[in-house]
Protein backbone atom coordinates (compact mmCIF):
# COMPACT_ATOMS: atom_id res chain seq x y z
CA UNK A 1 0.00 0.00 0.00
CA UNK A 2 1.15 3.46 -0.88
CA UNK A 3 2.23 5.55 2.13
CA UNK A 4 -0.32 8.29 1.41
CA UNK A 5 -3.24 5.89 1.39
CA UNK A 6 -2.10 4.24 4.59
CA UNK A 7 -1.97 7.66 6.32
CA UNK A 8 -5.52 8.25 5.18
CA UNK A 9 -6.80 4.81 6.18
CA UNK A 10 -5.26 4.92 9.69
CA UNK A 11 -7.98 7.18 11.03
CA UNK A 12 -10.81 5.38 9.29
CA UNK A 13 -10.32 1.97 10.86
CA UNK A 14 -7.08 0.98 12.55
CA UNK A 15 -6.65 4.05 14.73
CA UNK A 16 -10.24 5.19 14.72
CA UNK A 17 -10.32 7.95 17.36
CA UNK A 18 -13.68 6.96 18.83
CA UNK A 19 -14.00 3.22 18.48
CA UNK A 20 -10.40 2.11 19.04
CA UNK A 21 -8.45 4.84 20.85
CA UNK A 22 -11.58 6.08 22.65
CA UNK A 23 -10.82 9.78 22.88
CA UNK A 24 -13.17 12.69 22.28
CA UNK A 25 -16.14 10.72 23.49
CA UNK A 26 -18.13 13.55 25.06
CA UNK A 27 -19.51 15.03 21.88
CA UNK A 28 -19.95 11.63 20.24
CA UNK A 29 -22.32 10.37 22.90
CA UNK A 30 -24.17 13.59 23.50
CA UNK A 31 -25.12 14.73 20.02
CA UNK A 32 -26.04 11.38 18.46
CA UNK A 33 -29.70 11.59 19.48
CA UNK A 34 -30.61 12.46 15.88
CA UNK A 35 -28.91 11.95 12.53
CA UNK A 36 -29.05 15.66 11.68
CA UNK A 37 -27.11 16.53 14.83
CA UNK A 38 -24.62 13.76 14.11
CA UNK A 39 -23.93 15.10 10.62
CA UNK A 40 -23.67 18.69 11.85
CA UNK A 41 -21.22 17.79 14.58
CA UNK A 42 -19.10 15.66 12.23
CA UNK A 43 -18.86 18.46 9.70
CA UNK A 44 -17.87 21.00 12.36
CA UNK A 45 -15.31 18.62 13.81
CA UNK A 46 -13.82 17.65 10.43
CA UNK A 47 -13.53 21.31 9.42
CA UNK A 48 -11.66 22.28 12.59
CA UNK A 49 -9.46 19.17 12.37
CA UNK A 50 -8.47 19.74 8.73
CA UNK A 51 -7.85 23.48 9.01
CA UNK A 52 -5.86 23.32 12.25
CA UNK A 53 -3.74 20.40 11.09
CA UNK A 54 -2.93 22.11 7.78
CA UNK A 55 -2.13 25.48 9.38
CA UNK A 56 0.01 23.95 12.11
CA UNK A 57 1.86 21.73 9.67
CA UNK A 58 2.47 24.79 7.47
CA UNK A 59 4.06 26.70 10.36
CA UNK A 60 5.67 23.72 12.07
CA UNK A 61 9.23 25.03 11.55
CA UNK A 62 8.36 28.47 12.93
CA UNK A 63 6.61 27.36 16.12
CA UNK A 64 9.10 27.22 19.02
CA UNK A 65 9.13 23.86 20.77
CA UNK A 66 8.64 25.28 24.28
CA UNK A 67 5.45 27.27 23.63
CA UNK A 68 3.90 24.96 21.08
CA UNK A 69 0.92 23.86 23.20
CA UNK A 70 -0.47 27.37 23.82
CA UNK A 71 0.00 28.18 20.13
CA UNK A 72 -1.87 25.03 19.12
CA UNK A 73 -4.69 25.92 21.49
CA UNK A 74 -5.00 29.43 20.07
CA UNK A 75 -5.12 28.13 16.49
CA UNK A 76 -7.72 25.49 17.33
CA UNK A 77 -9.78 28.00 19.33
CA UNK A 78 -9.76 30.44 16.42
CA UNK A 79 -11.19 27.86 14.02
CA UNK A 80 -13.71 26.67 16.60
CA UNK A 81 -14.91 30.25 17.06
CA UNK A 82 -15.40 30.51 13.29
CA UNK A 83 -17.46 27.33 13.17
CA UNK A 84 -19.48 28.44 16.19
CA UNK A 85 -20.31 31.84 14.70
CA UNK A 86 -21.13 30.43 11.25
CA UNK A 87 -23.42 27.80 12.77
CA UNK A 88 -25.16 30.39 14.92
CA UNK A 89 -25.75 32.60 11.88
CA UNK A 90 -26.82 30.05 9.25
CA UNK A 91 -28.07 27.00 11.19
CA UNK A 92 -29.56 28.46 14.37
CA UNK A 93 -31.67 25.35 15.13
CA UNK A 94 -28.75 22.96 14.75
CA UNK A 95 -26.54 25.24 16.81
CA UNK A 96 -29.13 25.38 19.58
CA UNK A 97 -29.59 21.59 19.56
CA UNK A 98 -25.86 21.01 20.01
CA UNK A 99 -25.46 23.80 22.54
CA UNK A 100 -22.18 23.80 24.38
CA UNK A 101 -20.68 20.99 22.29
CA UNK A 102 -19.61 23.23 19.42
CA UNK A 103 -17.41 25.47 21.62
CA UNK A 104 -16.18 22.30 23.32
CA UNK A 105 -14.50 21.20 20.06
CA UNK A 106 -11.60 23.32 21.27
CA UNK A 107 -10.79 20.88 24.08
CA UNK A 108 -11.58 17.77 22.06
CA UNK A 109 -8.68 15.41 22.64
CA UNK A 110 -8.77 14.13 19.04
CA UNK A 111 -7.67 17.47 17.60
CA UNK A 112 -5.02 18.18 20.21
CA UNK A 113 -3.76 14.61 19.94
CA UNK A 114 -3.45 14.63 16.14
CA UNK A 115 -1.90 18.07 16.05
CA UNK A 116 0.70 17.19 18.66
CA UNK A 117 1.45 13.68 17.43
CA UNK A 118 1.16 14.15 13.69
CA UNK A 119 0.71 17.59 12.14
CA UNK A 120 3.58 19.23 14.02
CA UNK A 121 6.03 16.75 12.47
CA UNK A 122 4.69 16.00 8.99
CA UNK A 123 4.34 17.67 5.63
CA UNK A 124 1.23 19.65 4.76
CA UNK A 125 -0.19 17.06 2.37
CA UNK A 126 0.27 14.25 4.89
CA UNK A 127 -1.33 16.34 7.61
CA UNK A 128 -4.26 17.09 5.34
CA UNK A 129 -4.82 13.40 4.55
CA UNK A 130 -4.46 12.42 8.18
CA UNK A 131 -7.00 15.05 9.25
CA UNK A 132 -9.39 13.95 6.54
CA UNK A 133 -9.04 10.30 7.54
CA UNK A 134 -9.52 11.04 11.22
CA UNK A 135 -12.47 13.33 10.43
CA UNK A 136 -14.14 10.64 8.33
CA UNK A 137 -13.40 8.04 10.99
CA UNK A 138 -15.15 10.26 13.50
CA UNK A 139 -17.99 10.90 11.03
CA UNK A 140 -18.87 7.29 10.26
CA UNK A 141 -18.95 6.31 13.93
CA UNK A 142 -21.11 9.32 14.77
CA UNK A 143 -23.53 8.76 11.91
CA UNK A 144 -23.92 5.04 12.48
CA UNK A 145 -24.56 5.62 16.18
CA UNK A 146 -27.10 8.33 15.50
CA UNK A 147 -28.90 6.18 12.92
CA UNK A 148 -29.34 3.41 15.50
CA UNK A 149 -30.46 5.81 18.22
CA UNK A 150 -32.87 7.85 16.09
CA UNK A 151 -34.36 4.78 14.40
CA UNK A 152 -35.04 2.91 17.64
CA UNK A 153 -35.80 5.89 19.82
CA UNK A 154 -37.94 7.88 17.42
CA UNK A 155 -38.74 5.58 14.48
CA UNK A 156 -37.29 8.09 12.02
CA UNK A 157 -34.09 8.87 10.11
CA UNK A 158 -33.41 12.56 9.41
CA UNK A 159 -36.99 13.22 10.52
CA UNK A 160 -38.51 10.87 7.89
CA UNK A 161 -40.67 8.09 9.27
CA UNK A 162 -38.97 4.74 8.57
CA UNK A 163 -40.55 2.35 11.03
CA UNK A 164 -44.19 1.29 10.43
CA UNK A 165 -46.82 3.50 12.06
CA UNK A 166 -47.60 0.89 14.68
CA UNK A 167 -44.02 1.00 15.98
CA UNK A 168 -43.82 2.24 19.54
CA UNK A 169 -40.58 4.26 19.85
CA UNK A 170 -38.23 3.03 22.56
CA UNK A 171 -37.56 6.35 24.25
CA UNK A 172 -34.65 4.80 26.16
CA UNK A 173 -32.37 5.11 23.13
CA UNK A 174 -32.58 8.88 22.78
CA UNK A 175 -32.13 9.40 26.53
CA UNK A 176 -28.61 9.54 28.02
CA UNK A 177 -28.51 5.90 29.29
CA UNK A 178 -29.28 4.70 25.75
CA UNK A 179 -26.23 6.58 24.51
CA UNK A 180 -23.99 4.69 26.90
CA UNK A 181 -25.53 1.34 25.98
CA UNK A 182 -25.34 1.87 22.21
CA UNK A 183 -21.73 2.96 22.54
CA UNK A 184 -20.91 -0.07 24.70
CA UNK A 185 -22.30 -2.42 22.06
CA UNK A 186 -20.58 -0.44 19.34
CA UNK A 187 -17.09 -0.73 20.82
CA UNK A 188 -17.76 -4.34 21.71
CA UNK A 189 -18.53 -5.02 18.04
CA UNK A 190 -15.43 -3.08 16.98
CA UNK A 191 -13.16 -5.03 19.32
CA UNK A 192 -14.67 -8.24 17.99
CA UNK A 193 -13.95 -7.22 14.38
CA UNK A 194 -10.45 -6.07 15.25
CA UNK A 195 -9.74 -9.36 17.00
CA UNK A 196 -11.05 -11.32 14.05
CA UNK A 197 -8.96 -9.35 11.57
CA UNK A 198 -5.75 -9.46 13.56
CA UNK A 199 -6.21 -13.13 14.40
CA UNK A 200 -6.77 -14.65 10.99
CA UNK A 201 -3.59 -13.65 9.09
CA UNK A 202 -0.96 -13.81 11.83
CA UNK A 203 -2.51 -16.06 14.46
CA UNK A 204 -1.82 -13.51 17.21
CA UNK A 205 -4.87 -12.82 19.32
CA UNK A 206 -5.50 -9.50 20.97
CA UNK A 207 -5.19 -9.27 24.77
CA UNK A 208 -8.61 -9.03 26.41
CA UNK A 209 -10.24 -5.82 25.30
CA UNK A 210 -7.34 -3.45 25.92
CA UNK A 211 -7.97 -0.54 28.31
CA UNK B 1 -36.14 26.89 47.93
CA UNK B 2 -33.51 29.55 47.17
CA UNK B 3 -32.43 29.75 43.54
CA UNK B 4 -28.79 28.97 44.31
CA UNK B 5 -29.76 25.73 46.09
CA UNK B 6 -31.98 24.76 43.16
CA UNK B 7 -29.08 25.33 40.77
CA UNK B 8 -26.80 23.29 43.01
CA UNK B 9 -29.12 20.28 43.29
CA UNK B 10 -29.93 20.34 39.61
CA UNK B 11 -26.24 20.42 38.65
CA UNK B 12 -25.37 17.70 41.15
CA UNK B 13 -28.09 15.13 40.45
CA UNK B 14 -30.66 15.98 37.80
CA UNK B 15 -28.30 17.20 35.10
CA UNK B 16 -25.28 15.28 36.30
CA UNK B 17 -22.47 16.42 34.06
CA UNK B 18 -21.18 12.94 33.22
CA UNK B 19 -24.19 10.68 33.36
CA UNK B 20 -26.76 13.01 31.83
CA UNK B 21 -24.68 15.34 29.69
CA UNK B 22 -21.65 13.19 28.72
CA UNK B 23 -19.16 15.97 29.44
CA UNK B 24 -15.82 14.94 30.93
CA UNK B 25 -15.99 11.30 29.89
CA UNK B 26 -12.25 10.88 29.33
CA UNK B 27 -11.16 11.20 32.98
CA UNK B 28 -14.35 9.38 34.02
CA UNK B 29 -13.33 6.27 32.09
CA UNK B 30 -9.58 6.68 32.44
CA UNK B 31 -9.12 7.67 36.09
CA UNK B 32 -11.78 5.65 37.87
CA UNK B 33 -9.74 2.50 38.51
CA UNK B 34 -10.08 2.84 42.29
CA UNK B 35 -12.11 4.90 44.72
CA UNK B 36 -9.15 6.75 46.24
CA UNK B 37 -7.93 7.99 42.90
CA UNK B 38 -11.42 9.15 41.91
CA UNK B 39 -11.76 11.14 45.11
CA UNK B 40 -8.39 12.81 44.48
CA UNK B 41 -9.38 13.70 40.94
CA UNK B 42 -12.76 14.89 42.18
CA UNK B 43 -11.23 17.34 44.65
CA UNK B 44 -8.77 18.67 42.10
CA UNK B 45 -11.63 19.22 39.64
CA UNK B 46 -13.74 20.97 42.29
CA UNK B 47 -10.89 23.29 43.15
CA UNK B 48 -10.09 24.27 39.57
CA UNK B 49 -13.73 24.46 38.51
CA UNK B 50 -14.68 26.94 41.22
CA UNK B 51 -11.63 29.08 40.54
CA UNK B 52 -12.13 28.97 36.78
CA UNK B 53 -15.77 29.95 36.93
CA UNK B 54 -15.03 32.81 39.34
CA UNK B 55 -12.30 34.24 37.14
CA UNK B 56 -14.06 33.75 33.81
CA UNK B 57 -17.34 35.17 35.15
CA UNK B 58 -15.60 38.33 36.32
CA UNK B 59 -13.61 38.61 33.13
CA UNK B 60 -16.65 38.20 30.91
CA UNK B 61 -18.81 40.70 32.77
CA UNK B 62 -16.16 43.33 33.50
CA UNK B 63 -13.90 43.11 30.46
CA UNK B 64 -15.36 41.29 27.45
CA UNK B 65 -18.92 42.60 27.72
CA UNK B 66 -18.11 46.33 28.14
CA UNK B 67 -15.62 46.17 25.27
CA UNK B 68 -18.01 44.26 22.97
CA UNK B 69 -15.59 41.34 22.60
CA UNK B 70 -18.00 38.48 23.37
CA UNK B 71 -16.92 36.60 20.25
CA UNK B 72 -13.48 36.05 21.80
CA UNK B 73 -15.08 34.03 24.62
CA UNK B 74 -13.82 30.60 23.52
CA UNK B 75 -10.27 31.80 22.95
CA UNK B 76 -10.02 33.79 26.17
CA UNK B 77 -11.62 31.19 28.42
CA UNK B 78 -9.41 28.32 27.32
CA UNK B 79 -6.27 30.41 27.76
CA UNK B 80 -7.42 31.60 31.18
CA UNK B 81 -8.09 28.05 32.32
CA UNK B 82 -4.77 26.76 30.99
CA UNK B 83 -2.76 29.49 32.67
CA UNK B 84 -4.80 29.26 35.86
CA UNK B 85 -4.02 25.57 36.19
CA UNK B 86 -0.32 26.32 35.71
CA UNK B 87 -0.37 29.04 38.38
CA UNK B 88 -2.25 26.84 40.83
CA UNK B 89 0.28 24.10 40.25
CA UNK B 90 3.26 26.40 40.94
CA UNK B 91 1.58 27.86 44.00
CA UNK B 92 0.65 24.51 45.51
CA UNK B 93 4.09 23.08 44.91
CA UNK B 94 5.62 25.95 46.92
CA UNK B 95 2.96 26.68 49.53
CA UNK B 96 1.31 23.36 50.27
CA UNK B 97 3.55 20.45 49.27
CA UNK B 98 1.32 17.87 50.98
CA UNK B 99 -1.73 19.01 49.08
CA UNK B 100 0.32 19.16 45.90
CA UNK B 101 1.38 15.55 46.32
CA UNK B 102 -2.18 14.40 46.82
CA UNK B 103 -3.72 16.18 43.86
CA UNK B 104 -0.85 17.68 41.89
CA UNK B 105 -0.62 14.80 39.43
CA UNK B 106 -4.20 15.42 38.33
CA UNK B 107 -3.79 19.13 37.69
CA UNK B 108 -2.17 19.05 34.22
CA UNK B 109 -4.89 16.66 33.08
CA UNK B 110 -7.55 19.13 34.07
CA UNK B 111 -6.56 21.78 31.53
CA UNK B 112 -8.10 19.80 28.72
CA UNK B 113 -10.99 18.54 30.80
CA UNK B 114 -14.04 19.64 28.87
CA UNK B 115 -16.11 19.80 32.06
CA UNK B 116 -14.26 22.91 33.26
CA UNK B 117 -14.72 24.78 30.01
CA UNK B 118 -18.35 23.66 29.72
CA UNK B 119 -19.15 25.03 33.17
CA UNK B 120 -17.69 28.43 32.37
CA UNK B 121 -19.75 28.60 29.16
CA UNK B 122 -22.88 27.43 30.96
CA UNK B 123 -22.51 30.21 33.51
CA UNK B 124 -22.57 32.77 30.71
CA UNK B 125 -25.38 31.21 28.63
CA UNK B 126 -27.61 30.62 31.65
CA UNK B 127 -27.05 34.19 32.87
CA UNK B 128 -26.03 33.16 36.38
CA UNK B 129 -25.16 35.85 38.90
CA UNK B 130 -21.76 35.64 40.56
CA UNK B 131 -23.04 33.70 43.57
CA UNK B 132 -25.15 31.40 41.41
CA UNK B 133 -22.19 30.60 39.22
CA UNK B 134 -20.22 29.47 42.26
CA UNK B 135 -23.13 27.30 43.42
CA UNK B 136 -23.38 25.85 39.94
CA UNK B 137 -19.70 25.03 39.65
CA UNK B 138 -19.59 23.37 43.08
CA UNK B 139 -22.67 21.32 42.16
CA UNK B 140 -21.22 20.21 38.85
CA UNK B 141 -17.87 19.33 40.40
CA UNK B 142 -19.41 17.27 43.19
CA UNK B 143 -21.64 15.56 40.62
CA UNK B 144 -18.50 14.72 38.67
CA UNK B 145 -16.91 13.25 41.78
CA UNK B 146 -20.07 11.32 42.64
CA UNK B 147 -20.23 9.71 39.21
CA UNK B 148 -16.53 8.82 39.32
CA UNK B 149 -16.74 7.29 42.79
CA UNK B 150 -19.81 5.28 41.76
CA UNK B 151 -18.04 3.89 38.71
CA UNK B 152 -14.86 3.19 40.68
CA UNK B 153 -16.89 1.25 43.26
CA UNK B 154 -18.64 -0.74 40.56
CA UNK B 155 -15.33 -1.48 38.89
CA UNK B 156 -13.94 -3.04 42.06
CA UNK B 157 -17.17 -5.04 42.45
CA UNK B 158 -17.04 -6.55 38.96
CA UNK B 159 -13.37 -7.47 39.16
CA UNK B 160 -14.23 -11.06 40.01
CA UNK B 161 -17.61 -11.22 38.26
CA UNK B 162 -18.26 -13.46 35.27
CA UNK B 163 -18.63 -10.87 32.50
CA UNK B 164 -19.81 -12.09 29.08
CA UNK B 165 -16.67 -12.32 26.91
CA UNK B 166 -17.88 -9.79 24.32
CA UNK B 167 -18.28 -7.11 26.99
CA UNK B 168 -14.91 -7.57 28.71
CA UNK B 169 -12.61 -4.57 28.90
CA UNK B 170 -14.06 -1.20 28.03
CA UNK B 171 -17.58 -2.12 26.84
CA UNK B 172 -18.67 -3.26 30.31
CA UNK B 173 -17.76 0.18 31.72
CA UNK B 174 -20.25 1.80 29.38
CA UNK B 175 -22.92 -0.76 30.24
CA UNK B 176 -22.35 0.04 33.93
CA UNK B 177 -22.57 3.77 33.21
CA UNK B 178 -25.79 3.17 31.33
CA UNK B 179 -27.31 1.44 34.36
CA UNK B 180 -26.14 4.18 36.74
CA UNK B 181 -27.56 6.77 34.32
CA UNK B 182 -30.93 4.99 34.38
CA UNK B 183 -30.99 5.30 38.15
CA UNK B 184 -30.06 8.99 37.90
CA UNK B 185 -33.04 9.59 35.65
CA UNK B 186 -35.13 8.93 38.75
CA UNK B 187 -33.99 12.29 40.10
CA UNK B 188 -35.75 14.08 37.26
CA UNK B 189 -38.78 15.16 39.29
CA UNK B 190 -36.78 16.34 42.30
CA UNK B 191 -37.18 20.06 41.60
CA UNK B 192 -40.38 21.66 40.44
Amino acid sequence: MNQRTSVFLQGLVIENPLAIIMIGLCSALAVTTSVANGIGMSLAMTFVLVTSEVIISLFRKLIPESVRIPIFIIIIAAFTTMVDLVMKAYFPDLSKAMGVFIPLIVVNCIIMGRVEAFASKQSVSNAFLDALGMGLGYTWVLISMSVVRELLGNGTILGIQIMPEAYQPILFFVLPPGGFLVFALFISFNLFMKKKWTKSPSGISDPEGGN
Amino acid sequence: MPVALKIFISALLINNIILMRFIGLCPYIGMSTDVKQSVGMGFAVTFVMVMASTVTWALYHFVLLPLGLEFLQILVFILIIASLVQLVEFYLKKAAPALYLSMGIYLPLITTNCAILAVTFDNITAGHTFFQSIAYSVGVALGFMLAMVLLAGLRTRIRTAAIPPFLRGNPILFVLSSLVAVSFMGFAGLIK
